[in-house]
């Protein structure tokens, strides 16, 4: 039983309320990632689960324990820093088996799971180096070795990889997955890096301003997201939001560049209450260039024109920034298959993985 | 530099580089004198004060080290008598008090100043309130002169009018707070006041090494599960080592050179009995017009200063190399 269960909680500090209200959860095994802006109380949520910051007011359990005023030794936890707090003047043995040498465990037993933590991580020929000695990406395998070694319920990570450079940030983000599947630890891991979160985790909490905007797996987060924050925050490029009018039960119209109105019909038919004015959310991935061929394969493909403005080709995919109307939006295409600047395409949107707002609440129609 | 050639800055100023001048064979491209003045202004601006310093430490030490080993007595002669001053100054009874109370001195007073300040750093440390003005109250000692600490100070020792006198008029009238009328306890008179003066000090030291720490470390040793004193003990102490090592040479460069917090506080009394060196010196050379004997004991304090500062010089250095090789 090592499970996690957050009730209502709230943090202030005097009048500023940090958090209003969270309701999370993580089962067994579970890995839940905390993404958000900067302030958005990620890292205070981590840290209260942790024990260092007090409960303001609501519940934090692990497992069937109340641990609202349990001190944060008595937690059965184990937490990863972002700065990796190792201990500068221990060597990295030292480090590791500080928190045994305080919890009174033999020595004998110490070496052995020093030992076993060390061979899972390759960090044995480090075990009589300092920390200033070590590079990076040792650091972190230090911190996780030191967390690891506990055997605790929970596993807490605050932005983990935040301190690495890109390449090692992808290396370690994928150590760190290889991690969970063989030691299956229920771990909660803070980021404010999309990527990270959707790569990692089996369920996300995206949060902002103090609040859980939606909590769901990552496929679910990405394809459906409940609000224009979350389909804002999650993916890069970030979705294209586009003013458009109601015109039917399944039929929205949008403002093209030469100032026509082209009308698109909607996968699913919306709800009778929805407003007049909506917004349409469109991934770049899901913009193409139209063919017939490509509306045989995907029915739900609309088309319309646009001017292609910018052209930036990445490698991999390239992305067209394209005019739509007064606004701007972006398109990923195949590199081979891309638009030239200055033309006009004939763009194809994918309206089955189109989502429509509503512009007043911003959430999810 | 070329003085056979203007600065081409000056002959062309409008003229582009060309190809004609990358083959002028000049080795060093001449500077302008603006550009040669501007670096040479540090070097200007610092020169007299290393110009004052190199006569009066390097100069002045070795002239000193020549009258130590010389015949002068009321002035400075130049009759060249051996290591005679060193064998009468360490035959003398005074100067061998002298070097024990410094020694006496420096212990307790370095230790004592240690231990208290980092102990106020420590609780200051826990968020108090009104942390400032604590912070203020222990710091104020060092504001005060150590003629003005000593001064106060002997009228709080003094049996007649201080400490003593007081808790008696509060009704215990055994009461004994006399410590520097008896010369076996005067010292400890002097360590106390000198501990007082400067445990603020070593606490505003503390106290920064103490901040500079990073708080995450405190947690990770939170959830490994330390106690509070261990956390001390084990993680936040060991961090701040070399803040310990700095206040222990101030500390000691100070209690070597204690003359004005004695002279002020006992006179070197009762009797002989808190000579320190300093006073000793004093003495020799401007009272009793033994200068060559002066400068031998003033020798002898440099060489008790050379034991602490040079292997900490040293120890330093050889610290920032090892940091430069690990990055």
């Amino acid at each position: 039983m090592s499970t996690l269960t957050i009730r209502n909680l709230h943090k202030s500090y005097g009048a500023v309320e940090i958090l209003a209200g969270i309701n999370l959860e993580a089962q067994t095994g579970e890995f839940v990632a905390l993404v958000g802006p900067s302030g958005c109380g990620k890292s205070t949520l981590l840290a209260m689960i942790a024990g260092l910051e007090t409960v303001t007011s609501g519940e934090i359990w692990i497992g069937d324990r109340l641990v609202n005023s349990v001190q944060p030794k008595d937690r059965d936890i184990a937490m990863v820093f972002q700065s990796y707090a190792l201990y500068p003047t221990m060597t990295v043995r030292e480090n590791i088996t500080f928190g045994m040498e305080s919890r009174g465990v033999p020595k004998a037993a110490q070496a052995e799971a020093v030992k076993r933590v060390a061979a899972l991580l390759q960090i044995e020929q480090l075990l009589k180096r300092k920390p200033g000695q070590l590079s990076g990406g040792q650091r972190q395998r230090v911190a996780m070795g030191r967390a690891l070694v506990r055997d605790p319920k929970l596993f807490l990570f605050d932005e983990p990889l935040s301190n690495l450079d890109a390449k090692l940030r992808v290396d370690m983000r994928t150590e760190i997955k290889k991690l969970h599947h063989r030691v299956g630890k229920t771990t909660v891991y803070v980021t404010h890096d999309q990527v990270e979160a959707m790569t990692l985790a089996s369920r996300i909490a995206v949060m902002n301003q103090g609040s859980v905007q939606q909590f769901d797996t990552p496929k679910q987060i990405y394809d459906r997201p409940t609000n224009m924050f979350v389909a804002g925050f999650m993916g890069s490029p970030a979705m294209n939001f586009i003013p458009a009018r109601l015109t039917g039960s399944s039929s929205i119209s949008v403002r093209a560049a030469d100032g026509t109105d082209a009308t698109l019909t909607v996968a699913t038919p919306l709800p009778a209450g929805a407003p007049k004015d909506v917004v349409l959310g469109v991934r770049p991935e899901h913009i193409y260039r139209f063919t017939t061929d490509l509306k045989s394969r995907k029915p739900a493909v609309e088309s319309m024109q646009a001017p292609v403005e910018l052209v930036e080709p990445t490698g991999a995919e390239t992305l067209a920034v394209l005019r739509l109307g007064a606004l701007e939006i972006t398109g990923r295409f195949e590199p081979d298959d891309a638009p030239i600047m200055g033309e006009t395409i004939a763009l194809g949107i994918d309206m089955s993985r189109a989502c429509l707002f509503d512009p007043t609440t911003k959430a999810l129609l | 530099m070329t003085a056979w050639r203007e600065p081409p800055s000056l002959t062309s100023p409008e003229q582009p580089m060309s190809m004609h001048d990358l083959t002028v064979p000049v080795a060093t491209p001449a500077i302008p004198w603006r550009e040669r003045l501007g670096t040479m202004v540090p070097i200007l601006v610092l020169a007299p004060s290393l110009v004052a310093s190199f006569i009066y430490v390097f100069v002045f030490t070795l002239w000193t080290l020549y009258l130590s080993l010389s015949n002068s007595s009321l002035m400075p002669t130049y009759g060249f008598v051996g290591l005679d001053n060193y064998a009468s100054l360490w035959a003398n009874r005074r100067w061998n008090i002298a070097y024990t109370n410094l020694f006496l001195f420096s212990g307790f007073y370095i230790v004592g100043s240690m231990a208290i300040g980092l102990l106020l750093a420590i609780l200051i440390d826990q968020r108090v309130r009104g942390e400032s003005i604590w912070r203020t109250i222990f710091l104020y000692p060092l504001a005060v002169s150590f003629i003005v600490t000593g001064t106060v100070w002997s009228w709080l020792y003094n049996p007649v009018d201080g400490i003593q006198a007081f808790v008696r008029g509060l009704g215990w009238t055994d009461f004994s707070f006399a410590l520097t009328a008896n010369r076996n306890t005067a010292i400890y008179a002097v360590i106390i006041t000198g501990i007082w003066q400067s445990s603020g000090f070593a606490m505003a030291l503390f106290l920064a090494g103490l901040r500079s720490v990073d708080p995450d470390l405190v947690k990770a040793a939170q959830i490994d599960g330390a106690s509070v004193s261990r956390i001390y003990r084990r993680v936040i102490l060991p961090t701040i080592a070399p803040i310990f090592l700095a206040v222990a040479v101030i500390q000691i460069q100070f209690a070597i050179k204690t003359f004005d917090l004695v002279a002020a506080l006992t006179r070197g009394g009762p009797g002989v009995s808190t000579t320190f060196p300093a006073i000793y010196v004093y003495d020799l050379m401007f009272q009793r017009g033994q200068i060559g004997e002066g400068a031998a004991a003033a020798m002898m304090m440099l060489a008790a200063l050379a034991v602490v500062l040079v292997p900490y010089s040293l120890w330093i250095v050889w610290r920032r190399r090892a940091e430069g090789r690990n990055g």
